[in-house]
């Protein structure tokens, strides 16, 4: 058997049923199995696109997603979905072609080291030396790329190997001997972790994408109903825990809510399930949650004590841990709730006090928080939203509810503009049956605006919501309070004529100006057939609020 | 450690802060011992991942096994700006790192092998000879203008003959890197 149809075999035994590339010289043969090989493709524009749409795939269903790209160009425009995948734990493969062995080394055309651009941004590589390799190399990225912590894996195929024949045979087993991760956690630590939530007297659960990733989102809602444990998610974990719900605080971090963030700076326990307390959460780390001792439970031993040093550290699967906690918990008998009426009695306050809020407009503009509102109720809220980076990216999350995970795709980690359009791309590859919405904004759209084409081509029915004000939103917003308004390079005016973009790649292109319509033309545009781009106009300056500034302490929000 | 240079302030940086946040070393000294799989591009993966994570590495040597399937990495480094035990999780993430073992000094038997070329004439070659042999050093080669001495031990012992022999004029000195062995019946 040739060695490419050996690739589609494999692909097809890890329930690949999709694949989004570009063909080039490095990648011919595989791409001539395509032909044959009984898998979908998805020809996409540009490679960034191809490894956004793989991990927005993945992101939807859960699935490991899968980009193929040429050497040279084809594989360094796959870097930043790979970094991204890699900062936001995304189960993805990536398949590079690679130049012909005997050029390697040569600086021959298309020439590039991908395996060593890519070493610091991969969960794992393998670059291939000889043909019969190629089936246990694609059986191993995939069981290292959904495994885990699961991450993005690189698998470099040489031109002249990939034309090889090999004698196949399905691939059983998968031999790691240096990658054994934990998952069950330890059965004494996750019950010091009961006792120490039945005794807490301010307790906070903070969850993250890890809980999305383990599909634990209904063991972490039964932890945190077995008492009252107020909970919040970081922006990676939206929808692990059902919003809205009595015992929701919001997202927590730069632009959470103060509900949540002032409860992590009250609380006397804190525990961190499948989150990475990175700085966009603790704000100044050395005021970060000062009352509190933690509870962490991660995949990934690394993460524990990297940046906060845990009480009751408990590696381990989100799922299976959670599972023996609510266990745990239950055993221990009657936990007296009362015990946090003091502490519910001040989150109201905060709640009451501080609700997220904006100054609506008197005439006919449209805000642009009033804008992701319109949109949850045009949708019924039962949409995937992705998203691109930036002010629009906090808004959506902020007034977005997320009832269930895999619902909310965005670039957290890395923040990739450009992000966006192809991610929801793929998660409407991956969910046919479903709304896929994705809100950008008018700079982080033309980032990666050519994958309109492809989803014009293969009738992909995305439905985009660019929220237009003119500006690189955010960079604006930093400039105008933290750089004295001095505004460099951030007006980008009202280039292009999204509309007309949208009808020359052959998607329906339509401008929304009005409040009053908003929601009816945002349904009508919902309901038109294949894909949708929409440009709708918003505030120019607006700030979004609240928000703790870079390297201040949570108590110090402002907004 | 304090922040400084958070892009939300339009601070302006000395660069003596600059080196105050990120030149703290304590000078305790760490020896990993790593068996890694014997494969392509693995001792760049252990290198680059002390690159991207800040940690400094001291020494590095590099050789094969008892089993040619695997290597073994030994490797130093200062451990004040960096907890061992977050360099040895990350160290652990690498696929191909099969097995850490952040050594005890004491229970640990550490040597390193260092060249040094000495310029040396007449009388002086005699005295720098007599140094090398309390050393229990080694003379390899000799001109009539210098000498080239081997010495084996632990790394303080070759300071301490690097300090001996450079007021004669020290033209060079190469050195391994420490390679370590855990004392006992034990596998390292």
């Amino acid at each position: 058997m040739r060695a490419v149809d050996a690739i589609m075999e494999c692909l097809k035994a890890e329930g690949v049923d999709v694949v989004f590339g570009l063909p080039g010289g490095a990648n011919l043969p595989t791409y001539d199995a395509f032909v044959d090989g009984g898998i979908r493709h998805v020809l996409v524009r540009h490679e960034a696109g191809g490894g956004h749409a793989a991990e927005g795939y993945a992101k939807a269903t859960g699935k490991v997603g899968v980009a193929f790209a040429t050497s040279g160009p084809g594989a360094t425009n796959v870097v930043t979905p790979i970094v991204d995948a890699m900062m936001d734990s995304v189960p993805t493969v990536f398949i590079t072609g690679q130049v012909r062995t005997d050029l390697i080394g040569t600086d021959g055309f298309q020439e590039t080291d991908t395996l060593g651009i890519t070493m610091p941004v991969v969960k794992h590589s393998f670059q291939i030396r000889s043909p019969q390799e190629i089936p246990r190399a694609i059986h191993e990225a995939f069981y290292l790329a959904r495994s885990g912590r699961p991450g993005p894996v690189v698998v470099d195929i040489p031109q002249d190997l990939s034309r090889a024949d090999i004698d196949y045979e399905p691939v059983g087993d998968v031999h790691l001997p240096g990658y054994q991760p934990t998952t069950d956690g330890n059965a004494k630590q996750i019950r010091q972790a009961a006792k120490a939530m039945a005794s807490a007297l301010r307790p906070v659960i903070y969850a993250g994408g890890g809980v999305v990733n383990a599909n634990a989102a209904a063991e972490l809602t039964e932890f945190a109903t077995a008492d009252r444990f107020p909970v919040t998610c970081t922006l990676m974990g939206l929808g692990a825990f059902a919003a809205p719900h009595p015992q929701w605080l919001g997202m927590l971090g730069m632009h959470g809510t103060r509900a949540a963030n002032y409860a992590m700076d009250e609380a006397d326990l804190i525990c961190c399930i499948g989150a990475r307390f990175d700085d966009r959460i603790t704000g100044k780390l050395s005021e970060f949650a000062p009352h509190a001792k933690f509870i962490h439970i991660d995949v990934d031993p690394a993460e524990i004590s990297k940046n906060v040093p845990a009480h009751i550290p408990i590696v381990g699967d989100a799922k299976s841990v959670l599972a023996k906690l609510v266990k745990e918990y239950r055993a221990l008998g009657d936990v007296d709730s009362s015990r946090m009426d003091e502490w519910w009695s001040r989150i109201e306050t905060w709640r009451r006090e501080h609700p997220l809020r904006y100054e609506d407009s008197a005439d006919g503009e449209i805000k642009p928080q009033y804008m992701v509102q319109a949109l949850y109720e045009a949708t019924g809220g039962d949409a995937i939203v992705c998203s691109d980076v930036g002010q629009h990216q906090m808004w959506a999350a902020q007034y977005y509810h997320f009832d269930r995970p895999r619902r909310w795709i965005n670039s957290g980690g890395l923040g990739t503009m450009g992000f966006g359009l192809p991610a929801a791309m793929g998660a409407q590859v991956g969910c046919p049956d479903q709304t896929v919405v994705c809100i950008s904004g008018d700079g982080s759209i033309q980032m990666n605006l050519q994958e309109l084409a492809t989803c014009a081509q293969n009738e992909i029915p995305v439905k985009v919501f660019i929220m237009n004000n003119g500006y690189l939103g955010m960079v604006r917003q930093w400039q105008e309070l933290f750089w004295d308004n001095r505004y460099s390079h951030v007006d980008m005016g009202s280039f292009p004529d999204f509309v007309k973009v949208a009808e020359a790649y052959g998607a329906t292109g339509l401008r929304m100006t009005q409040k009053a319509t908003l929601v009816e033309d945002m349904k009508a545009a919902l309901a038109t057939p294949g894909p949708v781009m929409v440009d709708v106009r918003v505030t120019r300056e607006e700030n979004t609020y609240p928000m703790i500034s870079p390297g201040m302490p949570a108590r110090d929000m402002v907004g | 450690m304090s922040v400084v240079g958070e892009p939300a302030t339009k601070d302006r940086l000395s660069l003596e802060d600059l080196e105050a946040t990120t030149n703290l070393r304590s000078g305790r000294k760490h020896i990993l011992s790593i068996l890694v799989e014997n494969k392509a591009g693995v001792l760049t993966r252990v290198a680059g991942l002390f690159a991207r994570r800040g940690f400094n590495i001291d020494t590095l040597t590099v050789g094969p096994t008892e089993d040619e399937q695997f290597s073994r990495i030994t490797l130093t480094f200062d451990g004040a700006m960096h907890p061992v035990d977050q360099v040895t999780k990350q160290l652990h993430k690498l696929i191909n790192v099969l097995k850490i073992r952040d050594l005890e000094p004491a229970d640990t038997v550490a040597r390193e092998l260092a060249l040094f070329k000495v310029a040396v004439e007449g009388p002086q070659r005699a005295e720098v000879m007599q140094v090398c042999e309390i050393f229990r050093g080694k003379v390899v080669d000799v001109t009539r203008r210098s000498v080239i001495l081997e010495i084996t031990g632990t790394t303080d012992k070759v300071e301490a003959f690097e300090r001996m022999v450079r007021p004669f004029g020290l033209i060079e000195m190469m050195r391994t890197g420490e390679i370590a062995i855990s004392r006992g019946r034990g596998e390292t």
